[in-house]
């Protein structure tokens, strides 16, 4: 009897697999799913020799200078000395600076967008806060260089000297340009994705748990304490580390503020500085083949691992929230 | 917004409590510190709203304010004057940011849509997963980077800078795009459809070319414009690639200008009359996206209340 029922179903599978096979090995059908699956291998392709042009042109200062790439301080081409610890630091400072202020910002503004804000206002805002999100990267940079520059050099950075002088964050000679000025033009451009994603993500919070803790007299601060940031939690999380992603690997807006200066690593926020990108974007036009144009791609790749990290973090935790999500209905109440 | 909130969450229940959940607790005080915080989260936040809001504005405002100002017919239609003399325009960066944009469309848009016709109709298991996963962290690369991949496989080779090799690193950037748009407007396909056309004894590609494709049309052109308009602002990878130039040229082998790239030369330019022009191409370059997120807005229906 079970016997039977055993070769039944194997007879079953068979079937289905013949139809299977019969369906898919109709030529006009092999050669649509042929062609569309080419393209994604063109796809996949494109996307590995990506890393394995940035390696393979890299060698040369990989072999030449090992890991004291990471940590000599010239990016000297007239005695072929190459280095990029000062773009590393800048990269992280100002990225940290960033994060700093645009998180509580943009978490804040997220929190008053998806619970406080009053509908018509909440539409426009959320339009408004994407085509910020949209805005290319060399219109906030104009906006660093001819407006927040001279303006940090005239009067922001000599009030900041003469209140907070005594930090080591406020000293040194106000010049306009660096670090200070590449954070705050940083901050602006991330918080509208920080924005914009933790919104999102809150928006999936199930309005069953809302209503429960509504129903069990919280109040509008305590259904978001304990309803809507602990499920949303790890998408902020992917969220506030998409946003790194963005403000490690941005050049233009940095480029135009930084002031372009391989210095010494310093905590004065008032220090012209280097990103790595900003070296790229700086550098390439000078390159000279051999150590020169290596390392300019070395650097490259180097903020290529770092970005890719960032971003696969980022996207398996956003993923993460999407299947607890799934299947529960989010929304406000 | 249709909850009303109570203002005295448990007067029912007997003060002393305080075995219980702190939300049940009636103790006056309690209550006044817990809506004391609300009030003070509630002013905190709005607070952050308002300020991250005003900044923003105040700096569209400032630019689109500071650009129209320079904006005429010349503008649009004349090369860049030498040494910044009056008049002129950045016609050429119109130009080339067309014949760029129209590159990187060749190569983005077939690639973004096959792949995501794949994914969407072919799309199971692990393999489709890892493309899946694979598109979206493309998406987060710094842009320099397909810089930098055009500048080694297209400019060093032919020892020019040129705009094949601005297309082909804008068209990389699209690929993401593209891809993840038209995945997900095929998804919302109805199934019925598919069916109804399998069942009238069309084949899998003819369901998918002649059914499926057509009703994700407008979808389809909506993550279309919206690549277009990311890349036509990409400045970063056209530094060493497209590189720019102040004269008129359609030849895709010599170095092209492109809008936000003439905008990055002219904003550190030392001629006020540059710098003006930078903040004029700036306000077509706002205009611009502004129009594109409009438009998807309207055809995908996105000012849905959510």
């Amino acid at each position: 009897m079970s016997q039977e029922r055993v070769s039944l179903s194997k007879a079953r599978q068979q079937w289905v697999g013949w139809q299977r096979m019969l369906r898919v090995q109709r030529p006009g059908d092999l050669f649509f799913r042929g062609i569309t699956l080419l393209f994604v291998l063109i796809v996949l392709g494109l996307v590995a020799g990506t890393a394995w042009i940035l390696i393979s042109n890299s060698l040369p200062t990989i072999r030449r200078f090992g890991f004291s790439f990471l940590t000599n301080k010239a990016f000297d081409p007239v005695h072929d000395v190459y280095g990029v610890l000062p773009a590393i630091f800048g990269t992280l400072m100002t990225s940290a600076f960033a994060l700093i202020f645009a998180v509580p910002l943009g978490l804040g503004a997220s929190i008053f967008l998806v619970d406080f804000c009053p509908r018509p206002l909440r539409l426009i805002l959320a339009f408004l806060i994407d085509l910020l999100a949209a805005i290319p990267s060399v219109i906030y940079g104009l906006w660093g260089f001819l407006v927040l520059a001279p303006w940090l050099h005239n009067a922001g950075e000599p009030w900041l000297q003469q209140h907070l002088g005594f930090l080591p964050l406020f000293t040194g000679q106000p010049e306009g340009v660096g670090y200070l000025g590449a954070g705050i033009v940083l901050t602006m451009m991330i918080l509208p994705l920080i924005i914009s994603v933790s919104r999102e993500v809150m928006l999936v919070t199930p309005i069953a748990q809302r209503e429960a803790l509504l129903a069990l007299g919280a109040t509008r601060w305590e259904v978001i304490r304990h309803a809507v940031l602990p499920f949303a939690r790890v998408g902020i999380l992917g969220g506030v580390i998409l946003a790194l992603g963005r403000a490690l690997g941005e050049t233009m807006a940095v480029t135009m503020i930084i002031g372009n200066q391989a210095n010494e690593p310093s905590l004065s926020l008032f220090t012209p500085g280097y990103t790595l990108a900003s070296v790229i974007a700086n550098q390439f036009g000078e390159a000279t083949p051999g150590l020169f144009l290596s390392a300019i791609i070395e650097a490259g790749l180097i903020l290529f691992i770092i970005t890719l990290i960032t971003n696969i973090l980022a996207r398996w935790l956003i993923a993460s929230l999407q299947r607890q999500a799934q299947g529960s209905r989010g929304g406000r109440p | 917004m249709s909850v009303p909130m109570p203002t005295s969450p448990s007067s029912t229940l007997q003060s002393g409590e305080s075995h219980l959940h702190p939300f049940l607790t009636t103790r006056s005080s309690l209550n006044l510190r817990r809506r004391l915080v609300n009030a003070l989260v509630v002013l905190s936040t709005t607070l952050a709203a308002l300020f991250a809001a005003g900044l923003l504005i105040y700096l569209l405002y400032y630019v689109l304010s500071q650009g129209l100002r320079y904006i005429d017919l010349d503008f649009f239609t004349q090369l860049p004057t030498p040494n910044g003399e009056p008049g002129g325009g950045m016609g050429e960066a119109f130009q080339g940011s067309l014949i760029l944009i129209a590159l990187a469309s060749l190569m983005g848009v077939p690639l973004g849509l096959f792949t995501g016709i794949y994914l969407a109709e072919f799309g199971r298991g692990p393999f489709a997963q890892g493309v899946r996963f694979l598109v979206d962290v493309l998406n987060g690369i710094p842009t320099i980077i397909f810089g930098l991949l055009a500048w080694v496989l297209i400019v060093i080779p032919m020892q020019t800078f040129s705009g094949l090799a601005g297309g082909f690193a804008l068209g990389m950037i699209m690929i993401p795009i593209v891809t993840r748009t038209s995945e997900d407007v095929l998804r919302l396909v109805p199934r019925e459809l598919r069916e109804a056309s399998l069942a009238l004894g069309a084949t899998e590609a003819r369901t998918i070319l002649q059914v499926v494709l057509p009703a994700a049309r407008n979808g389809i052109i909506t993550g279309v414009v919206l690549a277009m308009a990311r890349v036509a602002g990409e400045t970063a990878p056209l530094l060493m690639t497209a590189f720019g130039t102040t004269f008129w040229n359609t030849d895709v082998t010599q170095p092209m200008d492109a809008l936000p790239l003439r905008i990055f030369q002219f904003t550190l330019s030392p001629y006020q009359q540059q710098v003006n022009q930078a903040y004029a191409g700036a306000f077509v370059l706002i205009v611009l996206i502004l129009l594109a997120s409009l438009a998807v807005r309207l055809a995908t229906g996105g000012f849905k209340q959510r």
